[in-house]
């Protein structure tokens, strides 16, 4: 699924990166947790979450994600886009809750992918 | 290929800015031309270890040897050490403070995470001396 998809899809804002919508995702994750984030994921390229600090753009670098979407809404500062930046990550916002933006990508064919539980 | 070592400090306090050292390191692996999923192993382990030691022990080195079969580090810190490893181990055991949870971590996945990725896991520690943790990950030929 393309980042312009998604976008579409969530309703959502590009707060970086709007050059690079023509990326393609394979899979995603949904977590505020980012050490579950490191513990289980795996070649997933999108992450949700609700979690607004630097680590989040941080834990998405470790794991090679192309993009991060803040779900409620939530705008993050000039700070953590600064970083996404660096890391070539695209930022995204949309208005939808956690369970509501993960359905949604789901329905339209974007799969978690992980190991053992999916 | 030489032994190469890389040598990165971690400053204390700011867990906000934690990462730094991990993200250098991925960078010059990447340079160094390793494969994806070894950086990526290594990556996660340093990361996790920088945050634990800022959480836990004001921060400390991290000294990273790349070796022609297998990547060494070696997270070195002069903080309170550990008193029950094997406790420390266990999934969801956790003494972080509430910043930490704030951010996204401290619910006891840090140690369980660098010994999930990582193909050999050592901890030396002492209490009231401090904790050395070392990593290695193999490279495949």
């Amino acid at each position: 699924m393309l980042l312009s998809d998604i976008k579409q899809i969530l309703n959502a804002t590009v707060l970086w990166g709007e050059d690079h919508l023509d990326r393609e995702v394979m899979s995603a994750c949904g977590s505020d947790f980012m050490s579950d984030v490191l513990a289980f994921v795996k070649n997933q390229a999108l992450l949700l979450t609700g979690l607004v600090n630097p680590q989040v753009v941080r834990t998405a670098d470790m794991v090679e994600m192309k993009c991060i979407v803040f779900v409620r809404g939530k705008v993050p500062g000039q700070d953590i886009l600064d970083l996404a930046e660096e890391r070539d990550i695209v930022v995204m916002t949309c208005p939808k809750r956690m369970y509501e933006a993960c359905g949604l990508l789901y329905y339209n064919g974007l799969r978690g992918n992980c190991d053992g539980n999916d | 290929m030489e032994t190469i070592r890389l040598v990165y400090p971690v400053e204390g306090g700011d867990l906000i800015e934690a990462g730094e050292a991990s993200s250098k390191m991925k960078l010059t692996l990447k340079k160094l031309g390793l494969p994806q999923d070894v950086i990526r192993r290594a990556s996660i382990c340093m990361y996790e270890g920088e945050i634990n030691m800022v959480i836990h022990a004001d921060g400390g080195q991290a000294e990273v040897e790349v070796e022609m079969d297998q990547i060494v580090i070696r997270m070195i810190d002069s903080g309170p050490g550990i008193p029950d490893v094997e406790q420390a181990m266990q999934e969801g055991y956790s003494t972080a403070g509430s910043t930490a949870r704030e951010l996204g971590f401290g619910a006891g996945m840090g140690l369980p995470n660098m010994k999930r990725y990582s193909d050999e896991m050592t901890i030396d520690t002492e209490v009231g001396k401090g904790t050395t943790v070392t990593i290695k990950i193999k490279i495949p030929q």
